[in-house]
């Protein structure tokens, strides 16, 4: 056999083979109809050597090219301290599974009450699940719980000023769970706040869904939307990328009912697109239709303060399909990353990070505006360490010359009318070389 | 694992004034957000700690002193396959050429990743008999959604609107009938035999025009494989409906059979089970979803193709069910699993599926005479004990759990199915020995004695963990879910 991962000798086999009374490997399987036995070997590469599949890889990445991001769209390049990725590898984190027994899981527990304060804390809002999937998935749960929670409500509004990726995971999800989801148009870049008014005045909205800051950096003035929504029995629902929280201001002081979005920005590498993790928030009288699981705190036969999952009778496991969702676990290792991320940086580096996010961006903006070349593409908003420029150059050849130096120069949006659109990102791991260089690439161009 | 219990919060170390990070200096200072609208800027307080490096990383490491993971010891989980995680696969998928890549960035800049997409993408295919696999779904539950929005995706598109319900096995995973809930299909469930499997005769009038599918967990949660799959996925073809394969439990069948071969539509596999990927005390997992010919057009968007001049790119399929994930999943996952697939290989792939079986045949038929086991005859990756034989001791399902504990082993998933009383559903995968399976049974009749002869230690375990058993009533009826709730 000789294979590192099957610790069996061939005297083992044997021994084992006969307690079980069967004769060979082959015999285990007796039970099987020969219609659904596959008969051949599968045809797969031969097996590798730990030599081997390093130098696959290496040659894979070869063939990415590694780029100075100026993107951003729900996903920023910031900077992870070096301690997070190698005490998050401690194997007794990253071997264990959902804390079942708890007397041997308080360190899984513990990770997460304490992420759940914190993102409690972050976001004003009263409660925390354990986390969930990504921030788009988090929005779609925000919606089905919207919809269980409001009695006699047979839609939700959400405003298209939201991150597309994040509409569009909403939309699939609305579409097969029998939600009827409208988009409130965008109005110079924010929230069409009319159009909002007159749908909810109709009656019959269990939930409204803006994000803070939306996918085109602004900062949206919502006020008196939470007592707009009130006022019509809505639920107000805000999306916000997690590390802005620090600065600006939260859900909670917007008078929002949950508050969801991504994780990512606490210091998560971009990874492709995941994994990332998904807060969900909520005020203390929605916690029995929260999804996902809750860790609580008790204590043990010595009266020790220990943690365990908790109000599990809303859970999948227990309700089946009467659960508040069919989400299973929570998002483990991103959840212990973005504890230690928050545990590290604190009140003082977390705000910093975005101070320094924000003026990058703001001296970016003003820069590409210094050449003449774009225009504010929604005139007068203000917005945070991301902005939305218009342009007459052509886009992409623009973007193609800043690819061959290495630079990914912003991201071209898609939908009707703003093809002449480019949102920028800029995090604190741009340097002002780096700004100064692409701005002169770009006047070139 | 020590039994010194760990009991602070990082809120507890917190100190006015100390600094965990360091940051260059501010090269545009000229710009501030105090420039924003007041009304815009968070006023709140936080409670976010304040803590040097050093006592962040001790914290830390103390927590995952109170933690069991793979590596601390045997971990027998039920439905969970606990293998063995190996750490190249860790190292790989952390390469910066790898995790620096912005997810918008063009597929020319990532054809690296997105080859590894491809391939696996190919190799999953291989192992199940399907014709198309997506990468996106985050975990089991959500490939079950995923899987489950394909099959109303197929009815819907061919205008056949009725169907509107899903059969499925009281033995299921209760995330099945959930996913469907959220899929607003409606669950009809159908009963298992008393020797564990699907009654068929039980499903015969559930058959109607208005059925969607059916979702069967092969093997089921018992460890039994569905003997009458061949004529079951026959009926529910033959009334329309569309067969979904829940790939939880694939494991013990790889190197013998397909999923695709035996007739199913659908199925989603759990890469952190299976392919060895970590469970990460909850997260992350990846989910794929593998369909039969014909149904590729309906998987989620984006989806990793290749073109005729061999290059990757991201399709939406105008057919497609929509977005499932803002992106393309869990993509580290999926590099970890790449790892794991390679290193496996032809060779070793055959051999998985009935070792894993071997391993669980052993302990049941080691144990059997002391342990109730409510169905005789092979198992496959794991079986279920009814509890201790001897009922006279009153000593638990969950007494013995906690009793493992004390001895250095992971307990196995109980009380779960729900068709016995006093479950304990035992899983050890093919990465464990002999010897550490002899180890196990050799505690399990000790356990047994004990109950026999001084139940009071059993009743009352753990005792030598770092913490005792937990009032899990309290955590209701006196609810601290934030550490405020503590101060206050």
């Amino acid at each position: 056999m000789n294979y590192k991962y099957f610790p069996h000798t061939e005297d083992d086999i044997r021994e084992m083979l006969q307690v079980c009374g069967v004769e060979d490997l082959e015999g285990l399987y007796a039970e099987l109809p020969d219609s659904v036995k596959l008969g051949r070997d599968y045809r797969l590469p031969d097996a590798k050597s730990e030599i081997e599949v390093r130098r696959e890889f290496e040659a894979l990445g070869k063939e990415n090219t590694p780029l100075v991001c100026f993107a951003g769209a729900g996903v920023y390049d910031h900077y992870t301290p070096a301690v997070i990725n190698y005490v998050t590898q401690r194997s007794e984190f990253l071997t264990s599974y959902t804390p079942y027994q708890a007397e041997i899981s308080q360190g899984t527990l513990q990770y997460i009450f304490e992420y759940q304060t914190l993102m409690a804390d972050l976001t004003g809002m009263s409660i925390s699940n354990a986390s969930m999937y990504d921030g788009a998935t988090a929005t779609a749960e925000a919606m089905m719980m919207a919809m269980a929670s409001v009695k006699k409500a047979d839609r939700i509004l959400i405003s298209a000023t939201l991150n597309p990726a994040v509409i569009r995971v909403t939309q699939t999800y609305a579409h097969f769970h029998g939600v009827n989801l409208i988009v409130i148009p965008e109005k110079n870049g924010v929230t069409d706040f009319d159009f909002m008014k007159s749908e909810l005045e109709k009656g019959g909205v269990a939930g409204v869904i803006v994000g803070q800051p939306n996918y085109y950096g602004i900062i949206e003035d919502l006020s008196g939307i939470a007592e707009l929504c009130h006022q019509n029995k809505a639920l107000l629902i805000m999306n916000c990328p997690a590390s802005t929280l620090a600065v600006l201001r939260t859900p909670g002081e917007w008078g929002a009912d949950i508050a969801v979005g991504d994780g990512q920005s606490l210091g998560l590498p971009m990874n492709y697109g995941g994994p990332y993790v998904g807060y969900f928030c909520t005020t203390e009288a929605l916690i029995r239709k929260m999804p996902g699981r809750i860790v609580g705190g008790t204590t043990d036969s010595d009266g020790k303060r220990t943690f365990v999952l908790t109000m599990q009778a809303r859970e999948q496991h227990i309700r089946r399909q009467k659960a508040t969702s069919n989400i299973c676990t929570n998002q483990g290792m991103m959840t212990l990353f973005v504890t230690m991320y928050m545990s590290l940086m604190g009140p003082q580096g977390l705000k910093e990070v975005n101070e320094q996010s924000y003026a990058g961006a703001h001296y970016l903006h003003d820069e590409l505006l210094k050449t003449g070349k774009f225009a504010d593409a929604f005139p007068g908003q203000p917005f945070f360490n991301e902005f939305c420029v218009r342009t007459d150059t052509d886009i992409e050849q623009m973007q193609g010359k800043l690819l061959a130096e290495g630079i990914l120069g912003g991201i071209r949006l898609t939908s009707e009318g703003k093809k002449d659109c480019i949102l920028f990102a800029v995090t604190e791991k741009r340097t002002k070389a780096e700004i100064d260089k692409m701005v002169s690439l770009i006047k070139e161009a | 694992m020590n039994n010194t219990y760990y009991g602070k919060l990082i809120f507890e170390l917190s100190k006015k004034g100390r600094v965990g990070y360091s940051l260059p200096k501010n090269e545009f200072a000229t710009y501030s957000t105090t420039q924003l609208p007041d009304h815009l800027l968070r006023k709140s307080g936080t409670i976010l700690p304040e803590a040097d490096e050093q006592t962040v990383v001790r914290h830390y490491t103390n927590m995952s002193n109170n933690n069991f993971g793979v590596d601390t010891g045997f971990y027998p989980l039920g439905s969970c396959t606990m293998k063995y995680n190996p750490k190249i696969n860790e190292e790989m998928a952390a390469l910066p050429a790898f995790s620096a890549l912005h997810p918008t960035q063009p597929a020319s800049t990532a054809q690296g990743a997105l080859k590894v997409y491809y391939n696996v993408q190919q190799m999953l295919s291989e192992l199940t008999g399907l014709s198309e696999f997506t990468l996106n779904p985050y975990a089991g539950a959500h490939g079950e959604l995923t899987g489950l929005m394909i099959i109303s995706t197929y009815h819907q598109k061919r205008g056949d609107l009725k169907r509107k319900k899903i059969i499925i096995p009281d033995s299921a995973h209760g995330t099945n009938p959930a996913s469907a809930a959220v899929c607003g299909l409606e669950v009809v469930e159908v009963k298992s035999l008393e020797n564990g499997r699907v009654d068929v005769e039980a499903l015969k009038p559930l058959l109607s025009d208005e059925v969607a599918g059916m979702m069967m967990t092969n093997p089921n949660t018992l460890g039994l494989f569905e003997t009458e799959i061949p004529e079951i996925t026959r009926l529910v073809h033959e009334c329309g409906g569309l067969m979904y394969y829940d790939g939880a439990n694939l494991n013990p069948l790889l190197g013998v059979c397909r999923p695709g071969d035996m007739g199913f539509d659908v199925m989603h596999l759990n890469l952190h089970k299976t392919f060895s990927t970590p469970h990460g005390g909850g997260g992350p997992g990846a989910g794929p979803v593998g369909v039969r010919k014909g149904l590729e057009e309906y998987l989620p968007s984006p989806h990793v193709r290749k073109n005729d001049a061999g290059q990757f790119y991201l399709d939406y399929d105008a057919n497609s069910l929509g977005s499932i994930s803002s992106f393309l999943g869990n993509f580290t996952v999926i590099l970890k699993a790449y790892a794991f697939l390679l290193s496996a290989g032809r060779e070793h792939f055959k051999l998985m599926g009935p070792l894993a079986v071997l391993n669980a045949n052993y302990i049941k038929e080691a144990l059997k005479d002391v342990y109730e086991l409510p169905i005789e005859g092979l198992c496959k990756h794991e079986f279920v004990f009814n509890g201790l034989k001897d009922k006279s001791t009153h000593v638990t399902t969950l007494d013995i759990a906690k009793r493992l504990l004390d001895y250095g082993f992971h307990a196995p998933t109980i009380y779960f199915p729900l068709l016995f009383h006093e479950a304990l559903m035992i899983e050890p995968t093919e990465t464990e020995s002999k010897d550490t399976l002899d180890s196990f049974i050799a505690t399990m009749r000790t356990i047994a004695e004990e109950a026999a002869q001084q139940p009071n230690v059993v009743k009352t375990a753990p005792h030598h963990t770092p913490t005792k058993r937990m009032d899990d009533v309290k955590a209701v009826k006196e609810p601290h879910l934030t550490y405020k709730s503590y101060t206050a």
